[in-house]
């Protein structure tokens, strides 16, 4: 128990510590008018939309390919799951250049949206493209499915069905995907770094300017946008862990 | 009919985000022939880069893989009031970015820096060598083995423990024993994510390493270099070196999940 | 409602889930579907009820073609074993399911959840969630729910399985008094031939896919169409090569050309009845049931030899025609 503490207060608090000590030293004031200069947020406004385009896509599409992963049955399907951990495992650097490679200058396809922002909504949906599938997917599989035979025999039609007596049950998991995968969205560097350009105030993310601001030594720069990163993902998981406690509440009266 | 209209969007979606590029990599790697794609792999950056990969994560990975055996038993078996907190902490690094994770071991072990000023007065180099990128490593894959292995020994219970104990077992012997082994897939599958994300890792090692050819390049790191540089076909070779090892990654993840969830 | 099944076959993979069945369930009735596990008797109950579609054969209901309609239009009702409640909605919204998706106006839906609530006793439960519910009040609320839009056709799927020996003895009247209730016409499937025959007007024995026998409890019990129903409704024990019930033998010290020897082993006191399990001379084990006084006037005891007979007549009734 002593071990579990001391490690992660040294690998995880005291880096936090000092990265919140570095971004408020010069006081409170200092830290807004970097946070707010335009740069800082351009950068912030361009992650944050993105993850939202995106987490909302992952909804849809990752709710239905779990639907299809389950209910449905073809050949070909065991590989298709495991084809979607590929993001988990391929390195983000190398996510990047492969959409790059499809999708870029010398696109067998004709399309080229390199430098562009359409470069970075690919990138993240590449690279959330797992979450909520892996959220949903265990959750549906668990599902009672006589609920559903009982609702039709009630009389209700199938979208009735999804809608009433399946969407209630898997929406946690759906919200807690999404969650992860934003998380995940507003922090990727690597798939982004090769593709989008990195210019700033039309493609430069918020992980790309803190890494430029440490680079060309604006760590105040740096931190105050980073802060706000850390402060995004501590939301987010106090946002997931919420998530899962509403959603055991009906089980917890018994 | 609706079922084969969604089965085809998930199709086709898989294929145009992940297969197709994918296709395309492996496709241009080759484009030029071997010898160029062979010349940019064995240039000795290029090999020094891969060993560096390996060194670091042949250190993260056992450390993290204690860390978390040990992180999930204190969890679940000790109920302690900071429970909560501590598994919250352990998630961090999986909604953090590793830029933000880079910068704040930049600040910690930089010159001016809480342990900067020390370690330089000691002539130990933490920043732009390996120590430092060993510890960004640490922090960003921090959280796997500790995540599967918690809710694998939450659902066994300590019965099984409690019996070893009443016939005589210490705590180590049952350890060893008893719960050891009713966690080893567990333990296994959280060890190949943690590699796979070791093996992957890019942004917070870039911001710590400076990007030194020859000294503190990484693979991910050395992909981005030869781009730079226009050095295509380098940059395809080590991309489908990594995404063999992904796939190869990928396998024991299939293989691996029945047993870990059984 | 009236059910007509014809020449219904269904087959799942490798196995014959059912073969060739035809069943007639009179409009009103209360019919019990009996048969060990693997018997086709859920499989058949779910034809009916259109989650499952026949591969060959036809369903009709109320004299109409039936067999290919879907669930949501068939008016029946139907309960399962493991109650398959809506675990995120109360228990009035469990209820008012059916009716809300008829688009019934909102006065009439609360009237009517009440009125079933109160039918299945579980007024001032209305709020609160399954899984604040006890296996058998969730089991009438999931009858409560089936009921509420007025099915013309109730039926069960091995409902009282899930739930304590006391629990189902309870459910079992209570089911029987709903139905003398609402005459709505009900099949429920079972593997407890108490329970059918406890309970059903008429019971349909199945095994392996077919249709054994279909009649009222005492036909089957006394009139038995074959060994299998015979030894599935009732104890039945093997005696001279044929299937015979336990009280129709007896224990006597009296030789004659009809008496096999057999040793007691064992003396069970039930209540009412004495059994004596028994080995007969060639080794098989055999019970014979009697009431109390005879026991005792036999002074027997466990390691006795005594001998069994199977009398012509029987006291209180004819020797039934046993197909053996």
């Amino acid at each position: 128990m002593g071990f579990v503490t001391t490690f992660l207060s040294v690998v995880v608090l005291l880096p936090i510590a000092a990265l919140l000590s570095a971004s408020t030293t010069e006081g409170w004031h200092q830290f807004w008018s970097v946070v707010t200069a335009p740069e800082a947020v351009a950068s912030l406004k361009l992650t944050l939309g993105a993850a939202v385009i995106v987490s909302l896509i992952n909804a849809v599409v990752g709710t239905l390919t779990a639907w299809v992963l389950v209910r449905d049955d073809f050949a070909g399907k065991s590989l298709m799951n495991a084809v979607i951990d590929l993001p988990f495992a391929l390195p983000t650097i190398v996510g990047g250049l492969t959409l790059l490679t499809l999708y870029g200058p010398r696109s067998p396809v004709g399309i080229d949206i390199a430098f562009t922002r359409t470069a970075i909504f690919l990138a993240l949906l590449f690279e959330t493209l797992p979450f909520v599938v892996r959220t949903v997917q265990p959750v549906l599989h668990e599902l009672d499915r006589e609920a559903e035979e009982a609702a039709r025999s009630l009389g209700a039609r199938e979208a009735r069905v999804f809608r009433s007596i399946v969407l209630p049950n898997i929406a946690p998991g759906i919200l807690s995907g999404v969650a992860l995968g934003f998380a995940r969205a507003v922090g990727e560097i690597g798939a982004i770094v090769l593709i989008s350009g990195n210019v700033p105030f039309k493609t430069e993310v918020a992980a790309v300017f803190v890494f430029n601001h440490i680079q060309s030594g604006d760590q105040n720069g740096a931190s105050a946008v980073a802060v706000v990163m850390l402060a995004i993902a501590f939301l987010l998981l106090l946002a997931i862990g919420g998530i899962r406690y509403l959603a055991t509440r009906h089980e917890r009266h018994a | 009919m609706r079922r084969l209209g969604l089965r085809s969007v998930a199709i086709f979606y898989l294929v145009a985000i992940l297969l197709g590029p994918l296709a395309m990599v492996f496709y241009r790697a080759f484009e030029h022939g071997i010898h160029p794609l062979w010349s940019s792999l064995t240039d000795p950056n290029t090999i020094h880069a891969f060993r560096l990969t390996l060194e670091i994560t042949a250190i993260a990975v056992p450390v993290n893989t204690i860390f978390g055996v040990v992180c999930a038993l204190a969890i679940v078996r000790r109920r302690f009031p900071g429970a909560g907190i501590v598994n919250a902490i352990v998630d961090l690094p999986l909604a953090l970015s590793p830029v933000v994770v880079g910068l704040m071991l930049f600040l910690l072990y930089g010159r001016s820096g809480w342990f900067g000023s020390w370690t330089s007065a000691h002539g130990v180099q933490v920043l732009f060598a390996t120590p430092s990128m060993v510890i960004a490593t640490i922090f960003v894959s921090l959280p796997f083995v500790a995540r599967e292995v918690v809710p694998t020994l939450r659902e066994l219970g300590d019965e099984q423990e409690q019996a070893a104990h009443t016939l005589g077992a210490s705590g180590w012997q049952t350890f060893w024993r008893v719960t050891l082994p009713s966690i080893r897939w567990a333990v296994i599958y959280g060890v190949v994510l943690t590699t796979a994300r070791c093996l992957g890792e890019y942004g917070a090692v870039a911001v710590v390493s400076g990007h030194i050819e020859g000294q503190t390049e990484t693979a991910t790191l050395r992909v981005q270099d030869y781009y730079e540089n226009f050095n295509l076909t380098g940059a395809y070779g080590i991309a489908i070196v990594l995404a063999v090892i992904s796939v190869l990654v990928l396998t024991a993840m299939t293989l691996l999940k029945p047993k870990e969830s059984a | 409602m009236s059910i007509e099944v014809h020449n219904v076959s269904k087959r799942f993979g490798s196995f014959q889930a059912l073969d060739d069945v035809s069943l007639d369930v009179d409009s009103g009735s209360l019919t019990a579907l009996l048969g060990p596990s693997g018997s086709g008797k859920s499989t058949l109950l779910r034809i009916i009820a259109g989650l499952e579609h026949p591969d060959t054969g036809e369903v009709r209901l109320a004299g109409e073609d039936a067999t290919v309609l879907a669930p949501q239009k068939r008016g029946v009702g139907f309960v399962f074993q493991h109650y398959a409640a809506f675990k995120h909605m109360t228990v009035r919204d469990n209820v008012a399911f059916g009716l809300k998706i008829r688009k019934q106006p909102k006065a009439e839906v609360r009237a009517r959840v009440d009125e079933l609530l109160e039918l299945v006793q579980l007024q001032g439960f209305g709020h609160r969630y399954p899984a604040q519910l006890s296996g058998g009040q969730r089991q009438r609320m999931a009858l409560a729910r089936a009921l509420a839009p007025r099915p013309k056709v109730l039926l069960l799927d091995e409902p009282f399985g899930a739930l304590d020996a006391r629990v189902r003895a309870e459910l079992r009247v209570w089911l029987r008094r709903l139905h003398s209730e609402t005459h709505t016409t009900t099949v429920f499937v079972t593997h407890d031939q108490e329970e059918a025959m406890e309970v059903a007007d008429r019971v349909v024995v199945m095994n392996a896919g077919r249709v054994e026998q279909a009649a009222a409890p005492h036909d089957l019990y006394d009139a038995p169409a074959n060994d299998f129903v015979m030894t599935f409704v009732g104890d039945a024990v093997r005696f001279d090569g044929q299937l015979v019930r336990p009280h129709e033998l007896e224990l006597t010290y009296d030789a004659d050309e009809t008496t096999r020897e057999a040793q007691l082993d064992r003396i069970v006191h039930l209540g009412f009845e004495t059994r004596c399990e028994l080995t007969l001379d060639d080794g098989s084990p055999i019970t014979v049931q009697m009431t109390r006084e005879q026991a005792a006037e036999l002074e027997l005891a466990p390691g006795q030899i005594v001998l069994v007979r199977r009398p012509r007549v029987r006291v209180g009734g004819e020797l039934p025609d046993v197909v053996g």
